[in-house]
């Protein structure tokens, strides 16, 4: 991994388009500035990640669940006095 | 079309079916072509991959359990997949059931967004922080209505 050092406000350029600058710093916590193109998505990488392993979980939901929802959703709703 | 599922094996699909992911799901990029399927119970549905019958999401519309859910992400993913107002929009969230189905829960954090016009979709992130990656929908529809009080 590269490593650079930088100071509040200066900035770093990957490619010619995107910008990461240093807007504060503040004890342990770094407010960091990013300017990329449209297309460039740009994620806190444990939101990121979690998503994407959520995702990988969901697939194990099986079908054969399906037809017991039914009861499980009229049940909640009955116990919040809705129905 | 004839598409391989996950829940009802090989069966005919409406063309109309047919969802476009261009950029695909998290951590399933690569797959970009889905089918949306009726999960025979209200008020579920299945995002049936078209390439791989092991890719099948269940999905639920989160405005049943969460009355406040809105979208609350950035214009310009919704222009990616053309959306121009919030009339074409069609939204859901994806749900996880466990061993014991009573703990689902639903991911209100990345929740997917479909242009029902162009049937293009995206998944995306939401910017508030409130909403999670697990939203327990039993415990939602319980206190759905003292919420609402």
């Amino acid at each position: 991994m590269l490593i650079l050092t930088r100071k509040i406000n200066e900035t770093i350029m990957i490619g010619d388009r995107i910008e990461i600058s240093i807007v504060d710093i503040k004890g342990d916590q770094v407010k960091v500035g990013i300017r990329a193109p449209r297309h460039v998505k740009v994620y806190r990488q444990e939101v990121y990640q979690a998503i994407q392993k959520e995702n990988i979980e969901a697939l194990q939901t099986k079908p054969d669940v399906i037809p017991l929802l039914d009861n499980l959703l009229g049940d909640a709703k009955k116990k919040n006095g809705k129905e | 079309m004839r598409v391989v599922s996950k829940p009802y094996g090989a069966i005919d699909v409406d063309e109309r079916q047919k969802i476009y992911f261009p950029f695909g799901l998290f951590g399933f990029e690569n797959f970009k072509n889905y089918v949306l399927l009726d999960a025979k119970q209200q008020p579920f549905y299945w995002l049936q991959s078209t390439d791989v019958a092991e890719i099948a999401f269940l999905l639920i519309n989160p405005k049943i359990f969460r009355t406040d859910y809105e979208l609350d992400i950035e214009e310009e993913e919704l222009a990616e997949i053309n959306i121009k107002n919030d009339e074409d929009i069609l939204c859901f969230t994806i749900v996880t059931i466990p061993e014991n189905p009573s703990k689902m829960t639903a991911n209100l954090q990345g929740p997917i967004i479909i242009n029902r016009k162009t049937r293009e979709a995206r998944q995306s992130i939401m910017r508030n922080q409130k909403w999670k990656i697990r939203h327990s929908i039993i415990d939602e529809l319980m206190s759905l209505e003292q919420k609402s009080c």
